[in-house]
């Protein structure tokens, strides 16, 4: 078969995107952790190590546009690279969701309210969801791509319940509000989180198909409210 | 001791070349890795053909030319009086544009050189190692007797590789080794430039510069100047930035096709 060199760098591509996927999975799961435990020196370092999700983002956004400019690739081999330089975005963003929540972390260290319990469903359920998206897309299997989108109706139902608990705190107790306000922060971005892993599974079936379409969620687009410093 | 000095397999030092009083190439200064392939890319009479014909004193052949400069191979240069174009021609072998296989069979094209060069070891290993080299031993381990003229155009060109192989250069130029073969063909013999890179140093010159891209570790941008027409080197360096970040405006003009 011709052509080894591109197929070779076209599956390390898909390695390190692999890479970056645990990247932003561990990150996430560990930043609620933090929350969970009060745990300020965790929430510190994981605040900080984004900045290694983002420097592997860049790195694979530069390796796909130097294959791209020298390699030629075309039909199936350019649709997967144009994917993969939409889902490092995508994972680049997870990641700041993940910062979004140390970032919390560490300022109700002390406050009195409780962690609600559903955070780390939230966070299971989506970081499984994208976990099976990465694989789904690295086998470019459109079934398994096409199935997974509808899952994020658990993740909604569970941020709808979290959402009405927060609001019923703040109205009992208006002192709250600042504290309840950032919970409210951290039930936002593990909603958006596994949101994004829907986009993650359309490339997928773009990969396959060729078709460039939404997968119909449950969900409303709402207004970004994630943090980006 | 040589060795441990130049570690480049080619150094080109403030070369010219004439053809009579025509200087067709000027002030050329270009190191060639070891054991890589570099890619001369440019626009039609910017000379990278007869640069590279310099590089195994090729274009002694042409009454009238002359070079000035140095072409060092191992810190000598190439172009010493007391130095024999022949063996230079042994240790960096050429392929050309159109394979031009000898009208005899595939095993004498391949043991043809080695012969003529003294080779007294295990002929049928030679021609066997040579073409399993070049990707072709598959195709014609069965039919070693036929004429070299009955292979496709692809397959006669791999035997020109393998040709060239069996006396064992160090270094391969290539001239336009694909421009007369079909896509497939051409991938293929990319593929194989690939693998022979792991043991050869290539130079390749071409006017596909899509090819250069894909198939080259480093690349050197030829352009003629516009004053006296003589090409000079504009800008050479890693294949991946040469593609995606060039340094010099005409470098870029030429690869985005905005050239003339």
């Amino acid at each position: 078969m011709t052509r080894e060199a591109l197929t070779r760098q076209i599956h390390h591509i898909q390695d390190e995107v692999l890479l970056l996927g645990s990247m932003v999975e561990q990150a996430m799961l560990q930043a609620v952790q933090a929350l969970r435990n009060r745990d300020v020196p965790a929430a510190n370092r994981i605040y900080r190590d984004d900045s290694y999700i983002n420097d592997k983002r860049y790195a694979i956004e530069n390796a796909i546009l130097i294959l791209i400019a020298t390699q030629q690739p075309m039909a199936r081999d350019l649709r997967l690279l144009a994917a993969m330089l939409e889902v490092i975005n995508e994972l680049e963003r997870m990641g700041d969701y993940a910062k979004g929540v140390a970032k919390i972390a560490r300022k109700i260290d002390g406050e009195d309210l409780p962690i609600p319990a559903e955070f780390d469903r939230m966070a299971q359920l989506a970081v499984e969801m994208l976990h099976r998206a990465l694989s789904a897309f690295v086998r470019e299997s459109a079934a398994e791509a096409s199935s997974i989108p509808r899952e994020d109706d658990q993740v909604d139902a569970l941020y709808n319940q979290v959402y009405r608990q927060i609001v019923n705190w703040m109205i009992a107790n208006p002192n709250t509000i600042d504290h309840a306000n950032l919970l409210m922060w951290v039930a936002h971005n593990l909603e958006r989180m596994a949101d994004r892993v829907t986009n993650i599974c359309e490339r997928t079936v773009f990969i396959v198909t060729g078709e460039l379409m939404e997968m119909d969620t449950t969900d409303d687009e709402d207004a970004d409210l994630d943090d980006e410093d | 001791m040589m060795e441990r000095e130049h570690t480049m397999a080619l150094e080109v030092r403030e070369m010219d070349f004439y053809y009579g009083s025509f200087r067709a190439v000027k002030n050329v200064n270009l190191d060639i890795e070891p054991r890589k392939i570099t890619a001369i890319i440019g626009p039609s009479g910017c000379g990278k053909s007869t640069v590279i014909r310099c590089f195994n004193r090729m274009n002694d052949l042409i009454p009238g030319t002359r070079l000035t400069g140095e072409v060092l191979f191992h810190g000598q240069n190439i172009y010493a009086t007391d130095v024999d174009p022949v063996q230079i021609r042994r240790l960096i072998g050429m392929v050309f544009q159109k394979p031009n296989p000898f009208p005899k069979s595939i095993y004498e094209n391949v043991a043809w050189g080695a012969r003529i060069n003294g080779f007294t070891g295990n002929m049928d290993d030679l021609v066997e190692e040579s073409l399993s080299q070049a990707a072709l031993w598959d195709e014609v381990k069965d039919s070693l007797s036929k004429s070299a003229l009955a292979l496709s155009g692809g397959q006669q060109q791999r035997l020109c590789i393998a040709r060239a192989l069996a006396v064992k250069p160090e270094i391969i130029l290539m001239d336009e080794p694909c421009s007369a073969l079909d896509p497939i063909a051409t991938l293929k013999i990319e593929d194989l430039m690939r693998e022979l890179s792991v043991h050869y140093t290539i130079i390749i010159v071409t006017h596909n510069m899509q090819q250069a891209a894909r198939a080259s570790d480093y690349t050197a941008f030829f352009t003629m100047d516009t004053t006296d027409r003589a090409g000079l080197l504009v800008e050479y360096g890693e294949t991946n930035q040469i593609f995606t970040n060039p340094k010099d405006q005409r470098t870029e003009d030429y690869i985005t096709g905005r050239f003339g």
